[in-house]
């Protein structure tokens, strides 16, 4: 799915816009950063309902390239001045985590895989 | 054994601001140096639960890593309290961060775990009162 599709069906407003062509295979949801970190799979999308500057820490350490704030939750200004720096994308939805997650998955969005479930680092 | 180090960095004690800069350098060093995409993932993922856990559970201490024929070897040392029960400490779900901590989004009790999960070699050192010392080597592909 492409960016600008996604921005389009969650009516998302964006705090740094991305390069709307971008190509997003697959998201995962989540508020704990250890919970972020144990997805396995080369990933582009995160929603989140975390807005400090951490959550643009742990994207960066595993490539995500987008981030979605849940629930009208603004991001501090400390996280947005470090996704500039790291090339981060963000965006903001006033839908809760539930109904964006749902809408995504309903337009053909695929889950992560959980580390555990296959070994971790294999490529696919 | 003499290490060079290719990363060496002290770490706070509770200094959220720079969490994960450690981590983020090393990130960078090794895709310049070239390293498979894979291997970085894993290696910035370890080190980055290592320098979490240093920051909200230690007095302090040291992130430091090397590269040899053996892989990616990254070194979390600090000044305690040590972990007084490891493997308790192992366990996912386990988890003494505090509810700050928490509301941040760390505490989900799977740092460890994510640790031993992404490392190909893991040895924990442990002494409570004194301090952990804890090396993870990522093989090379
Ligand atoms: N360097 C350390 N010094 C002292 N205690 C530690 C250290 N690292 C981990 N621990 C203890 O082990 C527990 C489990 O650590 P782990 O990293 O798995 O989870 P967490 O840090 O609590 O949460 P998460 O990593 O998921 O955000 C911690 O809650 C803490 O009690
Ligand atoms: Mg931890």
């Amino acid at each position: 799915m492409k960016l600008i599709d996604i921005v389009e069906i969650l009516g998302l407003e964006a705090i740094i816009a991305g390069n709307d062509q971008l190509e997003i295979m697959t998201a995962c949801g989540a508020d704990l950063m250890s919970d972020v970190l144990a997805f396995t799979q080369e990933k582009s999308l995160l929603l989140t309902g975390l807005t400090n500057p951490q959550v643009v820490r742990t994207a960066e350490m595993i490539d995500i390239k987008v981030i979605i704030f849940v629930r009208g939750k603004r991001p501090l200004v400390a996280t947005v001045e470090l996704a500039r720096e790291k090339g981060i994308y963000l965006y903001l939805s006033a839908r809760s985590m539930f109904e964006c997650c749902g809408i995504l998955y309903q337009n053909g969005l695929q889950p992560e895989e959980i580390n555990g479930c296959f070994s971790p680092g294999e490529e696919e | 054994m003499k290490e060079k180090y290719i990363l060496e960095k002290r770490i706070e004690k509770g200094d959220f601001n720079k969490g994960g800069e450690a981590s983020s350098k090393l990130k960078d060093l090794l895709r310049k140096l070239g390293v498979d995409s894979a291997v970085i993932r894993k290696t910035a993922i370890v080190t980055y639960e290592l320098e979490m856990n240093i920051i909200i559970h230690s007095e302090g201490g040291w992130i430091r890593a090397a590269i040899s024929r053996e892989g990616i070897q990254i070194f979390a040392a600090d000044d305690g309290p040590g972990i007084a029960d490891l493997e308790k400490a192992f366990q996912p779900g386990y988890s003494t961060a505090s509810d700050q901590v928490r509301e941040m989004g760390f505490g989900a009790g799977l740092g460890l775990v994510n640790i031993k999960n992404y490392s190909d070699e893991l040895k924990v050192d442990t002494k409570t009162g004194v301090g952990t010392k804890i090396r993870a080597i990522i093989h090379l592909v």
